[in-house]
């Protein structure tokens, strides 16, 4: 098997927002209103290359790119210009091998609300092809090592926590043993706790199962304290990618104290993390 | 494709029987509902036809108007159940917000279908003969001489058809996220009025009945009212069942391709999700 888990060349995203103009004054109300076309570049350009078993960060505040790149990978988009390859699969021109390798726990826990977590995992493990035999004990297994009781197993996901529905999501994108897994902002809105309870899984799948690891967060302890290779993305591109210690070492120590992610972010990008999520605001 | 792919396939197409079955025992209280207004539809407009002396103040064969509505209440009811479970499969994901997952899994559109095809037909069929039991109680309804295989037949060859004019529908909510739902009754709406359900085709002003011509109810109800009224052999049926079946294969096949294109085009749009 190919050893460079994730291939992305020159890869370009450009989404076309639709806004409807307000009627100029003194136009009647049923005239029609005009639609003003903008193109948002989610992605210039990028460049990456992850290699197998790695658990690579890209980390970026909120609008910077990072879940495009994730649902890129996922196959629920498809690129504008360039190419991404998943161990030499192209997304674009062999998805359903690329869909067979990977995995990916959103920000959101999208689950059907009605279904108990067991019914949820059961139709994502038919989905990818897992004997029920297999999936069951598996699913019991994964869910108790989050940490949710069992009698909660069968209670409707509705009435669940969000930290718990997340821990669910965790589990669905786990279950089916992917050879990469693709992270988005796992531990987004969780309480400590059980932002604990995520990270401690994902270090335990590093070390014991062969899989890479494509996270995203904005995190910067986080991305810290898991990957191995950050990319600090700003504005759809790459403003800086090394080990975490690298990337500190690229900023000098201003006040004696230990350089953060957070000093490493203001020196590469020229701005704070609120900043840049505070332009991207504006500009949308 | 390989044994083991197969069973791969059926296992990705289970999973969809499974789920919407599932989805039924969660939202029975919605089942609830959604059958009691198909049942005193169904009643209301069989209704008319038993009051159809009285309206006119003529002398009319009551029991053939009764049928002839009967027949047709209970096929459409079938047939709109099989359009609306193909068409919503887009429309209920993205209703939950699992679009992205079901999406990003390693099955194929094809199995994706026919998960979705075998429950509707189940369900449909379960559904259908539940009213068919109830209206039972209020109108004598003597199919005594009906042709019940030519019936069966006709009703399968009728699915193919209504498979692909839902694959045609479920393009609307992945095109459109706020108003494909929406999209989709419109188009039942209009099949509804131009096939025959309630009323001959040649009731319609001339200008419609060639469209009506082209939708494949008109020739489901059509037949099936030739082997439940009439009690034709199955033999006669024979060519209506054929052209069906073609229609319904030729429907089905385009409606992927259309799919297919306009997945893509979701894709590169990033219309599965909705913000970009």
């Amino acid at each position: 098997m190919c050893t460079t888990a994730l291939d992305v060349e020159r890869v370009r995203k450009v989404f076309t927002r639709k806004e409807r103009m307000p009627r100029p004054a003194g136009a009647p109300r049923f005239a029609p209103r005009r639609v003003r076309r903008e193109q948002v570049v989610a992605l210039k350009d990028i460049d990456l290359q992850i290699t197998k078993g790695e658990v690579f960060g890209v980390l970026g505040p909120n609008g910077s790119g990072k879940s495009t790149l994730i649902r890129l990978a996922s196959t629920l988009l498809l690129p504008d210009a360039g190419a991404l390859r998943i161990f030499g699969h192209d997304i674009e021109k062999e998805p359903y091998a690329v869909k067979q390798l990977i995995n990916r726990v959103s920000v959101d826990a999208a689950f059907f609300k009605k279904f108990s977590p067991l019914e949820n995992l059961m139709y994502a493990a038919r989905l990818y092809g897992m004997p029920p035999s297999e999936a069951r004990p598996r699913m019991r297994k994964i869910l108790t090592r989050l940490g949710l009781k069992p009698t909660t197993f069968t209670q409707p996901m509705e009435h669940m926590s969000r930290g718990m529905q997340q821990k669910v999501a965790v589990a669905r994108g786990f279950l089916t043993s992917p050879v990469m897994l693709l992270l988005d902002e796992p531990t987004t809105g969780l309480d400590p706790h059980s932002k604990r309870d995520v990270q401690a899984f994902v270090r335990e799948i590093r070390e014991t199962h062969d899989a890479t690891v494509l996270l995203t967060t904005h995190d910067m302890e986080e991305a810290d304290r898991l990957c191995d290779r950050i990319a600090i993305i700003d504005d759809g591109r790459i403003a800086a990618l090394d080990t975490p210690g690298g990337l500190k070492a690229r900023v000098p120590s201003s006040n004696g104290e230990r350089t953060s992610m957070e000093d490493v972010f203001i020196a590469l990008t020229g701005r704070s993390f609120e900043d840049a999520e505070a332009a991207k605001e504006v500009a949308t | 494709m390989s044994s083991r792919a197969v069973v791969r396939e059926l296992r990705g197409a289970y999973a969809f029987v499974e789920r919407n079955v599932n989805l039924i025992k969660r939202y029975w209280g919605w089942e609830l509902v959604w059958l009691i207004y198909s049942l005193t539809n169904a009643l209301a407009i069989t209704y008319i036809g038993n009051g159809m002396g009285a309206i006119t103040g003529q002398a009319i064969d009551t029991q053939a108007v009764v049928k002839y509505l009967l027949v047709g209440a209970l096929i459409w009811q079938y047939l709109s159940v099989i359009f609306y479970a193909i068409s919503e499969m887009i429309a209920w994901e993205r209703w939950e917000g699992t679009i992205e997952y079901t999406f990003m899994a390693p099955v194929s559109r094809p199995t994706h279908l026919v998960g979705t095809t075998l429950f509707a037909i189940g369900y449909g069929i379960i559904r259908t003969l539940a009213i068919l039991a109830i209206v039972s109680a209020f109108f004598r309804l003597d199919l005594s001489g009906a042709n019940i295989t030519g019936a069966v037949l006709m009703l399968l060859a009728g699915s193919v058809s209504f498979v692909g004019l839902g694959i045609w529908a479920a393009v609307l909510p992945l095109l459109y996220p706020e108003r494909g739902a929406q999209m989709t009754n419109a188009v039942a709406a209009i099949l509804l009025l131009i096939s025959g359900v309630y009323y001959p085709i040649d009731t319609l002003p001339q200008w419609l009945q060639p469209i009506a011509m082209s939708s494949p109810a008109t020739y489901v109800i059509r037949g099936m009212r030739s082997c439940l009224i009439d009690g034709d052999a199955t033999s006669t049926l024979l060519p209506t069942i054929g052209l069906l079946v073609a229609i319904g294969s030729v429907v089905i096949a385009i409606g992927l391709f259309v799919f297919r294109y306009v997945e893509g085009y979701a894709k590169r749009a990033g219309r599965l999700k909705r913000s970009g």
